[in-house]
């Protein structure tokens, strides 16, 4: 897909996030927003999906380890067609499938596993990897990390496992907005040199403008042409991304907009068109 | 006189049946954590190198990689220490794989006081009450190597996670091959009218002895072996209660949350008769040899007998 129908697309999908956060009064806008280009282009452009069979053997595997950034990834399967508009709306509603981290057990299509406990998802990457070198199947494996959640030490586990192991099918992404809960990742509990880390745990280590498309879509090719190691994207992003309020602040972690400030949010990202 | 076929560690009933399940099946995979020998899954090692892991000293990528395992379509199992294999990785079983109702088989190796001189860090005593209060598991804690067997191999194709408690010591063998298993239904060892001994893992054999001492002094006890402890037999539960009208558990486990506390869910919902509970009582172990460790902490057949005693004085 090209590049100008992808903004095309990122520019809706973040309307359904703030329309999903808004209509639920709770969830996490941050985080999602800035998430959401690494994502339209993986699933767009680079992850095999049968969209009629999410369970398709043939099909690659993303694993959302940052669960709570969820309204992008139901946005997103929502642009694929495999959860209604309708069905957006109800998010962290009783009864709903769509619930504030992913379930498994609701029957998503496209949810792999449940997540939302931070630090769990690089592991369940490195498995699904391992199986699917164990099955002699090129399945390819993602899996969407935050940068406050590098500070859970079962990161680095799964990171020496990965490599170990020579997942060249497994792609990490971080997404590197800056700020966790309770502020800067640099001063609650710095990170950096996060490049020179994973280096040193034997990835092959890209870094990126996450919201640059063309940067993003190189990123995802790159990576599946690397033998013997994994690959680790770390993307710079701006949380908040595309709603000049939201940007860079960590209060829009985990608050959602009223209806004046959607309506708001809504005239830039279309003026980005 | 208790009938003991044998003298094994239960853990070589685990491993042996892996070796049996992998050359049947190559959905299964094994994952250890640098205890590869010691919980012996050494043989499936050896044998099935293309399906087997060794993660290193990483409990917590130990059950995330089973996870990712069981979602690419094989039967994980992992085992590694039984404080390591549910405590340091509890959070990773609860959400990812208990919350997906993964395929995940954990077998906890080491089990109990009997770990001997290692000491309480390496004794496992919490188990049963860590993982039985998780929805969507299941907890089987086998009496001998050959029940451990045929548990390891029920654990395999029964759709879920499971965890399997089991231990390092040599002890008596007092069932045999063609003893009937199916998770979730307990297995009467003995009958008796006059109170029931419920026991599982180590403790059903000091159970059987302790029912030929009271026999000698004319008391009539009933054992059963409860092997599944989640989902538990209900109905031999409520009927041992009813029949016998006294009860007391035995586990090699803490007393608060494990085993008799489980039985104990079942008879004041039920049939409410008196109860004793003979287990480690709230306190961690320490050095020494298993059979000392057993005799002071009060888990021998000895201990069985007073707390059958007790209980009959409140029948």
């Amino acid at each position: 897909m090209e590049i100008a129908d992808l903004k095309i697309i990122s520019a809706s999908v973040r309307k359904d996030i703030l329309t999903m956060l808004e209509l639920a009064g709770s969830g996490h806008p941050g985080g999602s927003l800035s998430a959401v280009e690494l994502m339209v282009d993986l699933y767009f452009n680079h992850m095999k999906i049968n969209a009629k069979n999410f369970n398709d053997p043939k099909r690659d595997y993303f694993i959302l380890s940052k669960g709570h950034v969820c309204p992008v990834l139901y946005s997103v399967l929502a642009q694929m067609e495999c959860i209604s508009k309708e069905e957006l709306c109800t998010l962290r509603k009783i009864g709903s499938r769509l619930q504030g981290h992913p379930a498994k057990d609701k029957n998503i299509p496209g949810i792999e596993i449940s997540t939302g406990s931070l630090g769990y998802g690089l592991s369940i990457g490195v498995g699904v990897a391992k199986g699917m070198k164990t099955l002699k199947q090129d399945n390819r494996v993602y899996v969407l990390m935050g940068d406050g959640e590098q500070q859970e030490g079962s990161i680095w586990e799964a990171a020496m496992a990965a490599s170990h192991f020579k997942l060249d099918n497994l792609c990490a992404i971080v997404d590197c907005n800056g700020l966790q809960i309770d502020g800067p990742v640099d001063k609650v509990l710095n990170i950096n040199p996060i490049t020179d880390k994973y280096q040193s745990f034997g990835w092959n280590v890209i870094s990126i403008d996450g919201h640059n498309l063309n940067e993003v879509d190189s990123a995802y090719t790159q990576a599946n042409l690397q033998k013997d190691k994994p690959t680790v994207i770390i993307a710079k992003t701006v949380k908040g991304k595309g709603v000049s309020f939201m940007e860079n602040n960590a209060d829009w972690h985990g608050k959602t907009p009223t209806k004046e400030q959607l309506i708001q949010a809504f005239k830039e990202i279309d003026a980005t068109l | 006189m208790v009938k003991v076929f044998g003298n094994k560690a239960t853990r070589f009933g685990f491993g042996e049946s892996l070796v049996e399940l992998g050359t049947k099946d190559d959905k299964i995979f094994v994952l250890g954590a640098d205890t590869v020998s010691s919980v012996a899954i050494n043989g499936f090692q050896d044998k099935f190198p293309d399906r087997f892991a060794n993660v290193g000293i990483a409990e917590s990528n130990l059950l995330g990689m089973a996870a990712g395992l069981a979602i690419s379509g094989f039967i994980p199992f992992v085992s590694t220490y039984g404080v390591f294999a549910s405590g340091r990785p509890w959070e990773q079983i609860r959400t990812t794989i208990c919350y997906s109702k993964l395929n995940v088989k954990i077998g906890g190796s080491h089990s109990g006081l009997m770990v001997g001189p290692d000491g309480a860090t390496h004794q496992a005593l919490e188990e049963i009450a860590i993982m039985r209060c998780l929805p969507n598991m299941t907890v089987l804690v086998p009496c001998d190597a050959v029940e451990t067997k045929k548990a390891t191999i029920a654990a395999a194709y029964h759709k879920g996670p499971v965890y399997i408690r089991y231990g390092r010591e040599n002890v008596p063998t007092i069932t045999e091959e063609s003893t009937p298993f199916e998770i979730g239904k307990a297995q009467v060892m003995k009958e008796g009218k006059d109170v029931c001994i419920m026991a599982c893992g180590s403790m059903v054999y000091e159970s059987l002895v302790a029912a030929d001492i009271l026999e000698k002094e004319g008391i009539n006890a009933k054992v059963l072996n409860i092997h599944t402890i989640k989902p538990i037999d209900e109905k031999a539960i409520i009927e041992a209660a009813k029949e016998c009208g006294a009860i007391v558990t035995a586990e090699e486990h803490q007393k608060f949350g494990g085993f008799g506390s489980a039985v104990a869910e079942v008879v004041v919902r039920n049939s409410p008769v008196p109860m004793e509970f003979v287990a480690v009582n709230d306190t961690f172990g320490e050095s020494g040899k298993p059979s000392d460790l057993i005799a002071k902490y009060g888990l021998k057949d000895i201990n069985i007998v007073a707390a059958v005693k007790n209980v009959l004085k409140r029948k």
